[in-house]
């Protein structure tokens, strides 16, 4: 868990960069961009075990980029933290294969970790399929 | 039950409004009376008017026939009367021509001769009454009969020169001497030498008085005759006494029988027929009363009029029961159009208020978020630090702002669970749940209120396949329905319970002030409200079209001052067509 990589995408810089931070005081390393490109980017320097997305940003979606991660780096873990409520959470899993788990704002922290915690520790690459 | 619908459709539509029930006063009924009226009248005329024109037909046609079968009858029964009468008196003439032919002049001068000729005749003949022989200058020089009349001058009277004139002589009627009804028949007879004598008699009027009187009987109501100038010649029924002028005018002179047509004083129109006796001064005549035509045409025609009421009614009872129906069924395609126009309108309304919250509560949710992870941060510093001033106050302020975080976040998730896509799509819903969701958003009223909700679900509740957001309209619709019936400190009991392992049935009770008869026949009905200028009296109506979209069924009970209860039937699996 502490040497995993997990990177957070949101337009809200607060948010992530308010989570990176309590993450780091939980000895967990994440990284934090505020657009799907720069996410790309980051992911094209070396690949994450755990991407953090949101649904609705600016520029490339949430969608395109778990779709582009889904195709160049299988290995990694896809969650989703959306503003949406319960209904749209249905229909997402639908929409958009591939996602781990769906968190819903606000969430709790220890939600967040655990999510991840069990992201990382779920052995079988198919459950992304 | 049709026809009491029908009964119910009729009365709302005619009865003036203080009549009708107050639920039946709601609706509008003036389109479909028109409608109505002109239904009736327009097919009343197609179906009676070929019926009552026929009738009118046969009217006319059996007046014409009546009245020619009138005329008929009456030229029959003048022909032959006047043919008797005619005959009679040329018998009589032809007797006299005879009686001067064969005897001579001496034989008729002698009075024994013409007492045995005057037997004869009146043997043969009968209706003679004397017998007299004139002379060329008036004089009669012989006589057989009652009176003496012998040696009377006749010289002055116009009949002495019309038989000479002419040759023969029939008089009017006249009592004269003998004081009975009598007429006088002449005839000259030339001797030669430019001389000549006249034998007279006299023929009592009995014998035409039998000839003309005829029983009674339909084809003819009187039969007399009258003179030239009007003298009733015999007895008549009802135009006079004998020998008195008669009460109708005198017809012109025509060689024919005639029968014309008159109005007697009562005003009923009368059949006149009437012929001249050639070589007599007699006008033989014969009247028959017009029978009242539509008393006759009704009696002759029993059947066929019975026919013809009974085919108006029937048709009148037809139309009246199909134009009602008609609007019935016109008022009900109305009401259907009406009441999806609704559902589509109050649908787009809704999905337009979900995308607006939605949106609203996704815009919330991020702040909230940051808020949130703000809060948190801040809780992590004060945690980790060991010398942070008012350390206890701040994690006690800061745990109160995640809490409310947390309220903020339940309100947005309720309101996105709520208000999103209302199109119809279906999702496997555990009702109990759904219920309890719905009370969420009541419950500040009720709290308010003091309304107590109880809550009486079965243990093993399966779960259904519906539309999870419809499915919330239409509980919280009831349940505002409770609300609004409740009184303060009200109770409400929810419960849920399977029903044949095909079904589920939710009831709703409450202990408000009830629905009166009258209004629940009306409840879910569009426009139908009980709440004044509160409700639209829509949300019923708009819960009864989606109950019944998701296939199930919804009822109500309620008694006034107890309370009512809505039972809503969920089928376990409904197919639901996209509209």
């Amino acid at each position: 868990m502490e040497n995993c990589r997990i990177l957070l995408i949101d337009d809200e810089l607060e948010l992530v960069s308010t989570l990176v931070e309590r993450l780091e005081i939980r000895g967990i390393c994440a990284d934090a961009v505020t657009n799907g490109h720069d996410a790309l980017e980051r992911m094209r320097d070396m690949p994450y075990d755990v991407i953090v997305a949101d649904l609705k940003m600016p520029g490339l979606s949430g969608k395109e980029v778990i779709e582009i991660t889904r195709a160049r780096y299988p290995e990694t873990k896809i969650l989703l933290i959306t503003g949406h409520g319960r209904s749209s959470h249905d229909e997402m899993e639908k929409n958009i294969p591939g996602v781990f788990e769906i968190l819903m704002k606000p969430f709790n922290i220890n939600q967040l970790i655990s999510s991840i915690q069990r992201a990382v520790e779920n052995p079988n690459p198919e459950k992304n399929e | 039950m049709d026809t009491t619908l029908h009964l119910q459709f009729f009365k709302q539509m005619f009865l003036p409004r203080r009549f009708l029930k107050s639920a039946d006063k709601t609706e509008d009924l003036r389109r479909y009376r028109r409608l109505w009226w002109y239904s009736v009248l327009l097919t009343l005329i197609v179906a009676q008017a070929p019926l009552i024109i026929m009738a009118g037909v046969n009217y006319f046609m059996f007046q014409e026939t009546m009245q020619s079968d009138l005329r008929y009858d009456l030229s029959r029964n003048l022909v032959g009367i006047s043919r008797s009468l005619q005959t009679i008196i040329e018998e009589r003439l032809a007797a006299l021509r005879f009686t001067v032919k064969d005897k001579t002049t001496e034989e008729l001068y002698d009075p024994a001769e013409l007492a045995i000729t005057s037997q004869n005749l009146k043997n043969t003949f009968g209706g003679f009454v004397d017998l007299g022989v004139i002379s060329s200058d008036g004089i009669q020089l012989n006589y057989v009969g009652p009176y003496d009349l012998a040696g009377a001058d006749y010289s002055d009277q116009s009949a002495f020169h019309e038989v000479v004139i002419r040759g023969t002589h029939v008089s009017d009627v006249f009592m004269g001497h003998r004081h009975f009804p009598h007429f006088v028949i002449a005839v000259k007879h030339e001797t030669g030498n430019n001389d000549f004598y006249i034998l007279r008699a006299t023929v009592d009027m009995e014998s035409l008085n039998r000839l003309i009187y005829i029983p009674d009987s339909d084809e003819v109501d009187d039969v007399f005759i009258v003179s030239r100038d009007g003298i009733l010649q015999t007895p008549s029924r009802s135009h006079g006494e004998l020998l008195e002028k008669a009460t109708l005018p005198i017809p012109e002179y025509t060689p024919n029988l005639s029968v014309i047509e008159r109005i007697r004083d009562e005003q009923l129109p009368c059949y006149l027929g009437y012929s001249f006796i050639d070589n007599t001064p007699f006008i033989l005549m014969v009247t028959k009363t017009r029978p009242h035509m539509v008393h006759a045409w009704i009696s002759k025609q029993s059947d066929m009029i019975v026919f013809l009421i009974l085919s108006l009614i029937l048709i009148f009872i037809v139309v009246l029961w199909s134009s009602t129906k008609l609007m019935m069924h016109i008022r009900q395609a109305d009401q259907h159009r009406t009441q999806l126009l609704l559902n589509v309108e109050y649908t787009n309304k809704m999905a337009t208020i979900g995308r607006l919250a939605a949106g609203v509560a996704h815009e919330i949710n991020n702040p909230l978020a940051i808020i949130n992870e703000k809060a948190g941060l801040l809780t992590d510093l004060a945690t980790l630090s060991e010398e942070y001033p008012y350390k206890d106050k701040t994690l006690k302020a800061l745990d109160t702002i995640v809490k409310s975080v947390e309220r903020c976040s339940g309100v947005t998730h309720r309101l996105l669970g709520f208000t999103r896509k209302m199109q119809t799509r279906s999702e496997p819903i555990k009702l109990d749940h759904l219920l309890d969701e719905v009370v969420g958003f009541l419950e500040r009223e009720a709290r308010h209120r003091n309304i107590k909700i109880y809550r009486d679900y079965d243990v093993d509740i399966p779960l259904i396949e519906s539309d999870k957001g419809q499915l919330q309209q239409v509980f919280l619709n009831i349940l505002n329905n409770a609300f609004a019936a409740v009184e303060n400190g009200g109770k409400i009991n929810m419960m849920v319970e399977p029903k044949n392992g095909q079904k589920v049935f939710v009831t709703i009770r409450d202990n408000g002030v009830g629905i009166s008869e009258e209004n629940l026949t009306h409840i879910f009905e569009p426009f139908f409200s009980t709440k004044g200028d509160f409700g639209t009296g829509l949300g019923l109506s708009i819960t009864y079209g989606l109950v019944q979209k998701l296939g199930g069924t919804i009822e109500i009970e309620s008694e006034v001052g107890v309370g009512t209860a809505f039972l809503v039937t969920l089928p376990l699996k409904h197919e639901i067509v996209a509209e």
